[in-house]
This record gives C-alpha cells, sequence and structure tokens, in this order.
C-alpha cells in the first residue's frame, strides 16, 4: 500500500477548495537506470473524489503529471463537516483512498 | 441433471465472483482511454476522444508560470468561465504523449484544476474543454523550460 495521501478542504461560502498531495513516483517509462535499462512506467491513471460518498469528479492521467502529484478543485455546495473522499488507482493495480473533513 | 435455470444462476454467480475480484478484463481497466494518452497532435487526441476539432476561446483559461526552472515540475491551472463543461484536458503540445490529465466535470464540480506537469522542453501548454452541447474550446499559453523533466 502506497502512503497516505495529504487532503486538505477548506470552506470558503459555499465553496470548498480542496488540495490534495499523493505520494507516488510517476515514472514516465522514458528514464533510463545507470545499466542503460529502461525504468518501466508507473503512474497514476485514475482519480476520483467523492463527497459524503456520492462520487463528484473523475479523472484519467497520463505519465507527464509530476512525481508525488499535486490536485486541486472546488466543490460546490458542500459546507463544514462534509467528508471528502479522494482515491486513486494507478497502471500497476495499487489503489488507494483518504479522507478528509471539510473545515 | 441441471435445469437450464440451474445452470444460469450458477454462471451469474461466477460471473459476479469474478467482476468482485476484478479478474474480468473490463472490470479491472475501467476507463482508461490509452488511445487518448497515445495522440501526438491535437487532430489525432480529438479523434481518439469521438469529439470535434478544438477551436480557440477566451472563456477557457490557462495559467502557468512564463518559465519554468525545473521541467519536473511545473505548476498549471486550467478553468472555465463557460457552464456546461464535461470534460477539462490539460496538453503539453512537444511531451511524448501530449495528454497530461482529463478531467471529468459533474455538477458538483467547478470547471477549475490545478496541478503540476513534467514538460520535456519548451512548449504550448493548452487547456481543453469539451462541452455538453459538443463544442470543444481551448487555451493556450508558451511555457519556456530551462531543465527538462522527462529524460534521464
Amino acid at each position: 500500500m502506497a502512503d497516505p495521501m495529504r487532503i486538505r478542504a477548506q470552506a470558503a461560502g459555499d465553496k470548498v477548495t480542496v488540495r490534495v498531495l499523493m505520494a507516488h513516483e510517476m515514472e514516465t517509462g522514458q528514464r533510463k537506470d545507470s545499466s542503460g535499462k529502461a525504468i518501466p512506467a508507473w503512474f497514476i491513471q485514475e482519480v476520483g473524489a467523492a463527497l459524503n460518498g456520492k462520487p463528484v469528479l473523475t479523472a484519467q492521467w497520463g505519465p507527464s503529471v509530476a512525481k508525488n502529484p499535486f490536485l486541486q478543485f472546488t466543490l460546490k455546495g458542500a459546507k463544514a463537516g462534509d467528508k471528502v473522499t479522494v482515491n486513486w488507482t494507478d497502471n500497476k493495480g495499487d489503489k488507494r483512498s483518504d479522507e478528509a473533513t471539510v473545515a | 441433471m441441471q435445469s437450464r435455470r440451474e445452470l444460469l444462476k450458477r454462471s451469474a454467480a461466477v460471473a459476479g465472483l469474478l467482476g468482485g475480484l476484478g479478474l474480468l478484463p473490463e472490470a479491472a481497466q475501467a476507463a482508461w482511454i490509452g488511445q487518448a494518452f497515445e495522440a501526438k497532435t491535437m487532430n489525432d487526441l480529438a479523434k481518439a476522444l469521438g469529439v470535434s476539432t478544438p477551436v480557440e476561446s477566451k472563456d477557457v483559461t490557462i495559467t502557468g508560470p512564463d518559465i519554468a526552472e525545473n521541467g519536473a515540475v511545473v505548476p498549471v491551472a486550467c478553468a472555465s468561465a463557460l457552464p456546461g463543461v464535461k470534460r477539462l484536458l490539460i496538453l503539453v503540445e512537444k511531451n511524448p504523449s501530449m495528454l497530461c490529465a482529463m478531467f471529468d466535470v459533474s455538477d458538483a464540480v467547478e470547471p477549475s484544476f490545478a496541478t503540476r506537469v513534467k514538460m520535456g522542453q519548451s512548449s504550448q501548454v493548452m487547456a481543453v474543454a469539451v462541452m455538453g452541447d459538443g463544442k470543444v474550446l481551448f487555451a493556450q499559453k508558451e511555457i519556456k523550460v530551462t531543465l527538462g523533466g522527462c529524460g534521464g
């Protein structure tokens, strides 16, 4: 299991800004190691977010998203105390899901 | 001898089990559009996604630095001022695969995202918005990179 995500969700009016920092190598498959062999690609392919258990966002990512990806998005109609869940799946099938409470 | 009904029931149960374990191919790799991530030009990409060719628009914005010192971490943000956006994409024109990230927007999310991308060299960076009515709009911005972030 990969390291946990850091999620911050802050309410401002009726909008909630969510900032997520994921821990992932995001290897592109383009780089070579010291012996000249290509390092296989390893990156997050799918990202999802849910508000109080209801899916609100899905994203598909390529290998060109930077290492330890950062993502910021804004939820409408959310308020303090709501639960925001973020999950990802990488190309090796590894998954991670983390939850945060809107502050 | 087993009845047809019993057989059907059993095969449905087995299929459900396989699906639950993620053993069925379509369940294992849900919706990742590999084709779109292989596209090299905007036209190829539009074709892979089954949308019309993008038109430049002022209602879509892409923000990022003018000069990025480190191509491995370039902060970019895309947004659309129009309602009815279905999908927002971030593209880096000269990367080995042009498409960087694709966000499917629902009603509960603003069409505005910020993330960090890798860039191999100085290039145009684009935000593409696929609208609910089939229109495809884009905005672009040049970001100069002093140190590439794709090679080794």
